[in-house]
């Protein structure tokens, strides 16, 4: 049944064979043929800037006000790519073994090697667009490091390169719109797909503004819809992030790829109080110059707490840098998921240095020195003093991360120049997503999802700056290959008529769902029920996992989606602009997939990446992979009740690339 | 914290609109702003009112969605952040805070403080890019080497994010400054000198035709740019324009 279309091959030529082999559409019949695309984000708005350019009639969607505001303008580090610009050994091949790695094994050998090939095209291509990325004196590309890797291979633009790239992408995207290749629906909401005789034929879209209910009809729909990180309710995700593109197509026949699999960021800021609405993420990047610690002794953790005793007083002995401790080849730069769960694990004995107990400082003081000393070289001070050292290193530091260290003072109202910052662990991005094949169809025939949305390479885990870098091959270089191989059959389908009764029953489903919420006479609003879902998922299937939680969680969350449905009050009317309305929908569509996201990590009875079980771990308390029963893909089919949704494995084949034991030590 | 809001209802661009009180209290100074707006509502919707609609999405003051004009600022009285990063603990215990939308007739109000600006896309859609297409086969990126100096300054100019406050707190509502940092981003890059001329002429063209006013200079909307977005670019863009109309006669 799941047919991954994995071209044969050696694995360093299958994706080179492939895009020879595969069926393309001429020019001519480009024209006739109609591409709906959810979503501007960086998949979104390349993918659908690229479609466009090559002939095909694109319509795409977002629910922002612009498709400049998709959420990977958030996008704070980097983007990775083997480019070996910096003679450091780097290669494709390194990139694509970094990323399998990185991923616990439990990615796709031919998907990950793809994404390696085409990421050096991606910075040749957004640099000819004019995306500004940082440079070194001589002109030329500068470079930096992430977690989980020994090269420098991340191309930035300051702590926005997310924000430079989708502005690049919206660039593209807003010359074919001029040409009029591209039509352009924002504040627009995708609320179901649309299956004619077993093929996508278009989408029914909610015009935001008016209510109204849209037919679209089109040959092929790409979801690139972001991921499912607002399940938790407090994420670093935009408030607007949500899963229900991606869930009404589960429900329509698409397969939900390895839902368990959710990445926890180490380097957030904490949570503040309850009226918090969203996490704010501190850049990746600055784990290349900050040292992360907590006191050794649990007396100074406590002063700490109570206040009485500041970071700075802590002598140098009794600090205990327990990256650098426990993984001395990576330190401060292992990936995310070993460094998330370093710091509960510190913070869960009692070491976290903030009134919940629940932080640890990110310091970059010894950085500031160091930095300081070279800038002192480079402009040839003879016996600086220390003050002049720290001038200049806060400089240099203040060049490379400004923008980071003043959002951090902005919330947390403390100066990281002077005081280490603290940080936590937050949910950030979906490995998850759906499954897609390798010409990232769906189970749906001519229903793709690129991007976040989908499964296809990042394992158990992602790497950092790996996600701009997925979202833009798939948009620019993937996609608009691989689709013209099922369209090739469509050049004498004609246009689609959004007058078929699949459409009318899509539209009355729609209709039919939102007069349900709107008619509701309950008590309590949206948020009640958002904010009990996500202290759920988090408890119960966040950075640690257990059978029994697991269970407890799948009930309760069933028991709040009964009384969802009873007791929300959506105020106003269904005919007007309603953002209660619209959250009401994302909110349902959550409350289901979190039902789905336990289930599938109660069933994977094993640890890898950011899916960890307390049942099976090391004795050194690592993740500890079980691959004789779990190397394969869970891909969940919808059989209209989450927890009965039935399973397809893909098995994992590892050919090129030994399967053992991840060690950052 | 006990506040008393005095927040701008609309219901929508033909709609007269006014001015409502609401008082909240139990307001804590690490709230943002927006998350005292979220506690506002919560409290409409629970006494079965009409809550008040407003854009923002990111909260991290980067997608440039929130807008609100606060005690006549655009932004609220702090420098250099958005909305969504402006915190509680920036008032005072019994204070009053006015909150109105961006007022633009270049910004038509969608419903309450959330304002229509796809203008800003149809400025950008006239030319603000570069005509490259999809191909994998550019220039290695490496070939085209930018002096650090002027890569910085193109990147200054590319951190804008849109929000408008530019326009609203220009007494003309221009949108100088927004446009002006487009056009700077490419006039300094040498990717962008190829259609460096026609660029400029057809965002300014755009620009007018959407109805934003005159710059008289007064340099206000970058005082309240809440990316730091510079003046001199305003007179980069008048330079390019002046240069292109003139070579084009």
């Amino acid at each position: 049944m799941l047919e991954s279309k994995i071209p044969s091959g050696p694995l360093a030529e299958k994706w080179t064979s492939h895009k020879n082999h595969i069926n393309l559409v001429n020019p001519a019949n480009k024209r006739l043929i109609d591409v709906i695309v959810v979503g501007t984000g960086l998949a979104g708005s390349s993918a659908a800037a690229s479609l466009a350019e090559m002939g095909y009639n694109v319509k795409a969607f977002c629910f922002q006000d612009s498709p400049r505001r998709a959420h990977s303008i958030a996008a704070q580090g980097g983007i990775n790519a083997a480019k070996n610009y910096q003679n450091d050994g780097d290669s494709v091949y390194r990139l694509f073994y970094d990323t399998i790695k990185g991923g616990d094994y439990r990615s796709r050998e031919a998907n990950v090697h793809r994404l390696a090939e085409v990421s050096t095209s991606i910075i040749d291509q957004c640099v000819a667009q004019g995306v500004p990325f940082a440079r070194e004196y001589g002109g030329l590309l500068d470079n930096r490091s992430f977690g989980g890797v020994q090269v420098s291979r991340t191309f930035y633009a300051k702590g926005q390169t997310g924000q430079q790239l989708l502005l690049g992408a919206y660039s593209a995207l807003s010359r074919q719109i001029s040409k009029g290749k591209v039509e352009m629906f924002t504040r627009h909401e995708m609320m179901d797909v649309v299956i004619v005789d077993g093929k996508c034929r278009g989408i029914i879209a909610r015009n935001l503004i008016t209510g109204e209910l849209e037919r679209h009809a089109a040959h092929a729909v790409v979801l690139a819809s972001g991921g499912y990180g607002n399940v938790f309710f407090l994420s670093t995700n935009a408030m607007g992030s949500n899963v229900s593109a991606a869930w009404k197509a589960h429900k329509k026949g698409a397969y939900m790829a390895n839902p368990c699999f959710t990445q926890i960021h180490p380097t957030c800021i904490p949570v503040s109080g309850e009226h918090q609405s969203k996490l704010t993420l501190m850049s990746e990047s600055l784990r290349n110059d900050g040292r992360i610690w907590v006191p050794a002794k649990k007396e100074d953790a406590e002063a700490i707490r109570k206040g009485t005793m500041r970071a700075n007083d802590i002598p140098e002995e009794d600090r205990d840098y327990y990256l650098e401790r426990r993984y001395p080849a990576f330190g401060n730069l292992v990936p995310r998921d070993v460094a998330s769960r370093a710091a509960k694990e510190r913070c869960d004995a009692g070491f976290g240095v903030n009134e919940t107990g629940e932080a640890v400082f990110l310091d970059y003081a010894s950085a500031i020195q160091r930095y300081g000393k070279t800038e002192a070289n480079i402009r040839g001070l003879r016996n600086p003093s220390e003050a002049e050292i720290t001038m200049l290193g806060k400089e240099v530091v203040k060049a490379k991360y400004g923008n980071l260290f003043d959002m951090y003072k902005q919330i947390a109202a403390d100066d990281p120049y002077e005081t280490p910052m603290k940080i936590y662990p937050a949910v950030h991005y979906t490995m998850g997503g759906l499954w897609v094949d390798y010409n990232l169809m769906t189970s749906v025939p001519g229903l793709y999802a690129a991007g976040e949305a989908n499964f296809s390479d990042h394992g158990a885990n992602r790497l950092g700056a790996s996600a701009l870098m997925q979202g833009l091959a798939d948009g620019y270089f993937v996609l608009p290959y691989t689709i013209g191989d099922y369209l090739a059959s469509d050049i004498r389908t004609g246009a689609i008529s959004a007058d078929a009764p699949e459409f009318e029953a899509a539209e009355k489903g729609v209709k039919d769902r939102i007069d349900h919420l709107i008619n509701n006479s309950g008590s309590k609003p949206v948020d009640d029920f958002h904010r009990r879902l996500g202290r759920i998922m988090w408890n119960e299937c966040g950075m640690s996992r257990s059978e029994t939680g697991l269970k407890k969680a799948i009930a309760d969350i069933r028991a709040l989606r009964d009384e969802f449905y009873s007791d929300v009050r959506v105020p106003g009317t269904a005919d007007q602009f309603n953002p209660e309305l619209d959250k009401a929908g994302r909110v349902a569509d959550l409350l289901e997939l979190g039902e789905l996201m336990c289930k599938d990590a109660l069933e994977r009875n094993e640890s890898c990446g950011g899916h960890f079980r307390e049942e099976y771990q090391t004795l050194e308390g690592e993740a500890l992979r079980d691959d004789e029963q779990f190397a394969f893909v869970s891909a969940w089919e919808y059989t209209g009740d989450p927890s009965e949704a039935n399973l397809h494995k893909e098995g994992l084949k590892f050919e090129n690339i030994e399967l053992k034991q991840r060690s950052y030590k | 914290m006990d506040l008393i809001l005095k927040v701008w209802r609309q219901n929508g661009p033909n709609d007269k609109g006014h001015i409502e009180t609401y008082p909240v209290s139990g307001v804590s100074p690490d709230m943002s702003f927006l998350e005292m707006m979220d506690m506002l509502n919560d409290q409409i919707i629970r006494d079965g009112g009409d809550p008040v609609a407003f854009d923002h999405d990111c909260r991290e003051g980067i997608c440039g969605m929130c807008s609100m004009f606060i005690n006549g600022e655009a932004h609220g009285p702090n420098r250099g952040v958005t909305t969504c990063q402006l915190h509680m603990r920036s008032f005072k215990d019994g204070d009053t805070i006015t909150i109105e939308p961006w007022r633009a007739s270049a910004f038509p109000v969608v419903k309450d403080l959330a304002v229509d600006r796809s203008a800003f896309d149809r400025v950008i859609q006239a030319g603000g890019y570069i005509s490259v297409n999809t191909s994998g086969e550019t220039l290695d990126a490496n070939a085209i080497p930018v002096p650090k100096a002027q890569a910085d300054e193109a990147f200054n100019a590319a951190t804008c994010i849109g929000c408008g406050a530019c326009v609203a707190t220009c007494k003309n509502a221009s949108a100088m400054l927004f446009v002006s940092a487009k056009v700077s981003q490419f006039a300094l890059l040498p990717q962008g000198q190829p259609e460096r001329a026609t660029r400029v002429q057809r965002m300014v063209d755009q620009m007018d035709k959407e109805g934003f006013g005159n710059c008289t200079n007064t340099g206000a909307c970058a005082v309240e740019c809440p990316k730091g977005i510079d003046l001199s670019n305003i007179a980069r863009m008048n330079r390019d324009f002046l240069s292109a109309s003139a070579s084009e006669e």
